[in-house]
């Protein structure tokens, strides 16, 4: 079934330099990252986030394929992008006219970069999901959005109630795939037939689904309650996060890179 | 015997091409004869719910063809759809595929798949209730309101309802205490006698498998490594338990009593026979 293939998101335990790196290291780079790429003007500047980039997912020791995967689902989004870029972009260096369209160098180029930043960002979030387990992930959101705490912030709700989300992402497609099959061995047809009887042939998928997950909230609750688990306060850790060496290296270096890309972008490069 | 269902070299590989790449079923052959009662047995991950799934054409071999009445299932798409109606497959937990309103409309929900008319679906949907012991005030309840067990049974039903020629049912006693797993088992062989459709019956409780089923096929590791009669299959405890199986208690009491020294006939798996093989054994020791 399709639905197991979904990448997006998905954590693949390895490692490499990357995987090892703290939580908060990759978060921050990654925002560091989305920054640069939005401040990147040019061929040079684009170019050298796409090093950066490459040389990440090399160390990580990531397949390609598995990142070319991952970006497939948003390559309809960006394509759409770039095309509507086409359409829209003014400036003078025109190409040809045909009625009201004109397509000029400017926008060729506009489209371009579009398509190039947004399969990037996906592929450097992909990254940081695909080295980071979803429970350290959390973690290093947590502390790091702690300092909110101080304005009653509920960070660590916040951050539980994501880390259970992000947990049940792989039982939910598991169930749903299985309800699947079960209404199929009952001749339930989901792929055939108009908008209107495919929306109607997901009523028997979706109703016991929503049931199982409200059941599997309900029992989650009660078997949290039963740890004695009351919020954040005075909880304390099995891993602690702790910045080595290579976090102080890797962070120097895309704050680095960041403020080189916006020189360069600000010198008109 | 006429076979009704069989595989031919059966291969499925999960996730092929990713790192996840799992293979399910190597080169598998397994037949299923028209009317028989088969067990097949086999641990967590051997490969036993992938074969199911193949045989009704919920999942499409990687390699190798599932051959219904003797025609390739994936032939083209009407023989698949039909072999879905003709194979009726109840999952592991039934129950969480509940989803009408009613019992009445969620037992009906296979038949009117099949495109039968009314009075018919009435008629499917009765005898089916009928068979699981279901009583005719129930129809009528949401089937959310039932027991556990009951809620099973009324999964059970929705397939029965389709009256399939071939019954598999994966674990259907999973987690029922032994008043419910009876009566469940004492179910389908009513409906194996009265439509002398053939059962395959999914398990890995050795103690189950042996007093119900007339013929064992053992799942391990993709493959099926021994398939048989009950006492045939069990002559092997040692390769079952290799395998994480096991056999029936009775069976174990007697393999040990032969380990010291007995000589008894090491496979039987029921009271009866072990009565007869100990009295068989005890008569000679009288001469």
């Amino acid at each position: 079934m399709a639905l197991k293939d979904i990448t997006l998101g998905q954590y693949f335990p390895g490692n490499s330099p990357i995987h090892r790196l703290d939580p908060r290291t990759k978060i921050l780079t990654v925002t560091l990252f989305i920054v640069a790429l939005f401040t990147a003007k040019s061929f040079i500047t684009y170019g050298l986030m796409f090093l950066v980039l490459a040389a990440a997912i090399a160390i990580s020791k990531t397949p390609i394929r598995s990142v070319l995967r991952g970006m497939k689902p948003v390559l309809f989004i960006a394509i759409f992008t770039g095309v509507l870029n086409l359409l829209y972009s003014t400036g003078t260096h025109v190409i040809f006219t045909i009625g009201f369209f004109t397509l000029t160098w400017e926008g060729v180029f506009h489209a371009f970069f579009m398509v190039v930043r947004i399969m990037m960002l996906i592929a450097g979030t992909f990254l940081l999901t695909y080295t980071t387990s979803p429970i350290l992930l959390t973690d290093g959101l947590e502390s790091l959005l702690s300092p909110l705490k101080a304005i009653k912030v509920p960070v660590h709700e916040l951050a539980m109630m994501m880390s259970i989300a992000l947990r049940f992402i792989p039982t939910l497609i598991e169930e749903t795939d299985k309800i699947m099959s079960a209404q199929q061995a009952r001749g339930a047809d989901f792929e055939t037939g108009n908008i209107v009887q495919r929306a109607k042939a997901l009523i028997p998928l979706l109703v016991p689904l929503f049931i199982s997950a409200f059941r599997r909230a309900d029992e989650l609750a009660v078997a949290m309650e039963c740890r004695c688990y009351h919020g954040g306060k005075g909880r304390t850790r099995l891993r602690q996060l702790k910045y080595q060496t290579a976090d102080l290296i890797t962070l120097v270096l895309s704050v680095l890179v960041t403020v080189l890309v916006w020189y360069l972008a600000r010198m008109g490069l | 015997m006429d076979t009704i269902i069989e595989t031919k070299k059966l291969c499925h590989t999960y996730s092929a091409g990713t790192p996840f790449e799992r293979k399910a079923l190597v080169d598998v052959d397994f037949s299923a004869y028209r009317g028989e009662y088969l067990g097949i047995i086999g641990h967590t991950g051997s490969g036993k719910s992938s074969l199911i799934q193949h045989l009704n054409g919920l999942l499409k071999p990687t390699s190798g063809q599932v051959l219904f009445q003797g025609k390739d299932i994936w032939s083209d798409p009407k023989t698949t759809r039909l072999t879905r109606f003709q194979v009726g497959l109840v999952f592991q937990y039934p129950e969480y595929q509940l989803f009408e309103e009613t019992v009445y409309k969620d037992i009906s929900f296979g038949p009117k798949n099949m495109g039968l008319d009314p009075k018919e679906i009435d008629r499917r949907v009765r005898s089916a209730a009928y068979f699981v012991g279901l009583r005719d005030d129930q129809l009528n309840q949401s089937p959310f309101e039932l027991s556990g067990g009951q809620k099973r049974r009324v999964a059970i039903a929705g397939v029965i309802a389709m009256e399939p020629k071939v019954l598999i049912l994966d674990e259907p006693t999973a987690g029922l205490d032994p008043v419910g797993v009876e009566s469940i088992l004492g179910n389908i062989r009513d409906y194996h006698q009265a439509n002398n459709a053939t059962i395959i019956l999914v398990s890995h409780s050795m103690d189950e498998v042996a007093r119900t089923v007339d013929r064992l096929v053992v799942v391990n590791d993709g493959q099926i490594p021994l398939q048989g009669t009950p006492r045939e299959v069990f002559q092997y405890g040692d390769k079952l338990e290799s395998m994480g199986l096991g056999v029936p208690q009775l069976t174990r009491v007697f393999h040990r009593l032969r380990a010291m020294g007995v000589d008894i006939d090491p496979s039987v798996y029921t009271v009866e026979q072990a009565k007869a093989a100990i009295l068989a054994k005890l008569g000679r020791g009288a001469e």
